[in-house]
């Protein structure tokens, strides 16, 4: 049922930047319901949703009205994917990963269901999406660091010293973008600062170096499908798994490294959302705990990651990655195994769903 | 400040190129007056100086250039170089150098900026580059790492260098700013960030504090443009210099952080004049960037000296068949390093 459009949404509607209401879909993985989108309506509205729904699949989660949407919950994904659903986690929202499976779209925005619309210092409600937009249409700045951050931004440039031959960039693969007020801690550090709140609004977008990695989280995060949605697999986290809270960390990893070695980049900083909800720090200590060992262990293999000239493709990095996986982290835990498996799994379910795209090569190589 | 430094643990160094320096001394003076202050008068510079009363501070000119390095040696310290004598003749921990056409900018809650203040954080709190952390500086008030930091990496590094940035006219090349005249930076950017290992990027003079005793010799004159002028559209030196610190910061594993603080520059010069000097450095960048990135020191390389010592080495190799300039930047690199051992103070301590 759609509402007689108010003048906000008129005007909201009416922007450029809603050209890509055909090219971008929105994923959203939820438990619980959709209320969020009532405060989102005048930026999402015009978009695409694609809900995952984790959990008990029997439940009925209520989409506000005026949304087009598709929803999957865990029946259609075994339904969809057959014994390759092995790859999807259940009851942790890594399962988000299958929207970006199913998509036909070139972009991708996924939000969690509790951020909501940020103001910026002036008071102003934040369109995230066309921030997101934004850093996504706009090339990112990998091989120099430009100390005005994004030089394409309005009012700012490349600074005396940025090579001539450096300035054109290259294709923005990822767009992540932070949160003010709960921010994204890990357990250990919610439980030590309990009261914690980030009200620093940092006027920047930047692109992250290459050679560099970071901590990727998905509650605020868009990515061009095409360059490098075959390395957004959110890994095997939840029920079954000894492991949750590095779905995203895994994902972060594993596109750095693929789109340093493609010649994409990767921004940080805006848009940010107002993140409304502190997860229980004991809950998230007993996911996280064997995560906070491993990536010590983690973060030296993607460093030291080589992938080898003729993968060229997005998939043929990521197969590449998974058998270097196997081998070099298999050994401090099985875990490591399955999920190398699984990484192979998630790319062969991609290839099947999305068949044009499994020879299509990206970027060039870096 | 998060340690408790000690105000003679500082000099603010002030190379000065314009003789009249008293509305920057006055609008700094609330900032500087704690402080001991080393004016350097450029060598070219014919005017007289004048610098307001009230301050503490030792100004040098070219006699005592002379005096000191020779007068054979003094032609090194022109124009915007002449800030490095102050660096060598300092005996402080902590140096902060702003050009002499800055002033205290103010943030975007209207509050003067505490420059000098905020670069001593930024030197006096670890540096991450080890690891991106996407609230940017983990050590600053309200802020933490993110989940997914590795927790061996949260102890960070020393931090050995400050870059700041600039409202109102940026750091912009001549072409950058000839194409976009009425261009003024007004974004206030609320954050320091340490920028990560092997990535260099173009650290400019205008607003810098350092560490003196950890990294003072690789802040060095060395690359001067043959048409060097009198602003910083006609000049690459800081920009050079910044690479072999950035490089030696890597080796050594020392943090260089930029962002905040801020300074106001003021309007000053013509970029479309300045176009035809400053070309000559665009061009040459094609050239330092990559070479720069190739730069891999030796084991062996365990001081700042050593390290500024391989750099002019591979300089020499490398880059000097190309440009005669390349050649005389290696010579005045090693020559620094002579220099800094026989007037600097004692050797800096072995890197990190």
């Amino acid at each position: 049922m759609n509402e007689p459009a108010t003048a906000i949404e008129a005007a909201v509607a009416a922007s450029p930047l809603h050209q890509l209401k055909d090219e971008l879909d929105i994923v959203i993985p939820t438990i619980r319901n959709l209320d969020f989108l009532e405060m989102w309506r005048p930026f999402l509205q015009p978009y695409h949703l694609i809900i995952v729904q984790d959990g008990d699949p029997s439940k009925t989660i209520k989409v506000p009205n005026g949304f087009d949407y598709e929803l999957y919950n865990r029946n259609d994904i075994n339904r969809i994917l057959g014994p390759k659903a092995s790859c999807i986690s259940f009851k942790d929202s890594a399962c988000r990963c299958f929207g970006y499976m199913v998509s036909k779209k070139k972009y991708i925005f996924t939000i969690d269901d509790d951020c909501f619309v940020a103001k910026d210092p002036s008071g102003k409600a934040i369109n995230a999406l066309e921030q997101h937009i934004k850093n996504l249409l706009s090339p990112s700045t990998p091989f120099f660091f430009n100390t005005l951050y994004d030089p394409f931004a309005d009012g700012a440039d490349f600074v005396r010293g940025y090579p001539f031959s450096l300035r054109e960039g290259v294709p923005t693969a990822v767009s992540h973008g932070l949160w003010l007020n709960i921010p994204d801690y890990d357990a250990p550090t919610q439980l030590v600062k309990p009261l914690e709140r980030n009200t620093r609004f940092v006027d920047a977008v930047l692109t992250i170096p290459k050679g560099t990695l970071f901590p990727m989280c998905g509650m605020n995060l868009a990515f061009d499908r095409q360059l490098i949605g075959p390395a957004m697999y959110f890994g095997l986290m939840g029920e079954g798994q000894p492991i949750g809270r590095y779905d995203d960390m895994w994902a972060g990893w594993c596109i750095k490294v693929i789109c340093d070695h493609l010649g994409l980049g990767v921004k940080t900083g805006l848009p940010y959302i107002y993140h409304s909800k502190a997860s229980n720090p004991f809950v998230n200590l007993r996911k996280e705990y064997k995560g906070i060992y491993w990536q010590e262990d983690i973060i030296p293999f993607f460093q030291q990651v080589v992938l080898p000239k003729d993968s060229t493709s997005v998939q043929k990095c990521y197969i590449e990655l998974a058998k270097q996986v196997k081998e070099k982290l298999g050994k401090i835990d099985p875990y490591f195994d399955k999920l190398a498996d699984a990484m192979v799994t998630w790319i062969q379910a991609w290839d099947g769903l999305n068949p044009t795209s499994a020879s299509f090569s990206n970027g060039k190589i870096g | 400040m998060s340690l408790s430094i000690k105000d003679d643990e500082i000099d603010i160094v002030i190379g000065a190129l314009r003789p009249d320096l008293t509305s920057f001394m006055n609008e700094w003076r609330t900032i500087f007056s704690r402080f001991h202050l080393i004016i350097v008068k450029d060598p070219d510079l014919k005017e007289e100086l004048k610098i307001p009363e009230g301050l503490n501070l030792d100004v040098y000119k070219k006699p005592d250039i002379d005096r000191v390095v020779g007068t054979s040696t003094s032609t090194i310290f022109s124009g915007y170089s002449c800030r490095y004598f102050g660096y060598l003749v300092s005996r402080k921990k902590y140096i902060i150098s702003v050009d002499d056409d800055c002033y205290p900018a103010k943030d975007n809650k209207g509050i003067l900026v505490d420059a000098v203040a905020q670069h001593i954080t930024n030197l006096t709190t670890p540096a991450t580059p080890f690891f991106f952390n996407t609230l940017y500086d983990p050590f600053t008030e309200g802020a933490d790492f993110v989940r997914g930091y590795p927790f061996s990496l949260r102890s960070g590094v020393q931090c050995a260098l400050s870059c700041g940035l600039w409202l109102n006219l940026a750091d912009y090349d001549a072409p950058t700013q000839a194409l976009k005249p009425e261009e003024r930076n007004s974004r206030y950017v609320d954050a320091v960030l340490t920028v990560p290992a092997r990535t260099l990027m173009p650290i400019s003079g205008i607003n810098i504090a350092f560490n003196r005793e950890v990294i003072g010799p690789a802040l060095l004159p060395s690359l001067r443009l043959g048409g060097e002028g009198k602003f910083r559209w006609e000049t690459m030196e800081d920009i050079w210099s910044g690479m072999c610190v950035k490089v030696v910061c890597d080796h050594l594993g020392l943090g260089v952080k930029t962002g905040m603080p801020y300074v106001w520059r003021n309007d000053r010069g013509d970029a479309i004049a300045s176009l035809r000097k400053e070309w000559e450095g665009v061009k040459l960048m094609e050239e330092v960037v990559p070479f720069f990135q190739s730069v891999r020191l030796s084991r062996e390389a365990t001081t700042t000296e050593d390290c500024v010592a391989e750099v002019a080495n591979v300089v020499k190799e490398q880059l000097g068949s190309k440009d005669p300039m390349f050649a005389r930047a290696a010579k005045a690199m090693v020559d620094w390093v002579k220099l800094w051992k026989s007037v600097g103070s004692s050797t800096s301590s072995p890197g990190a």
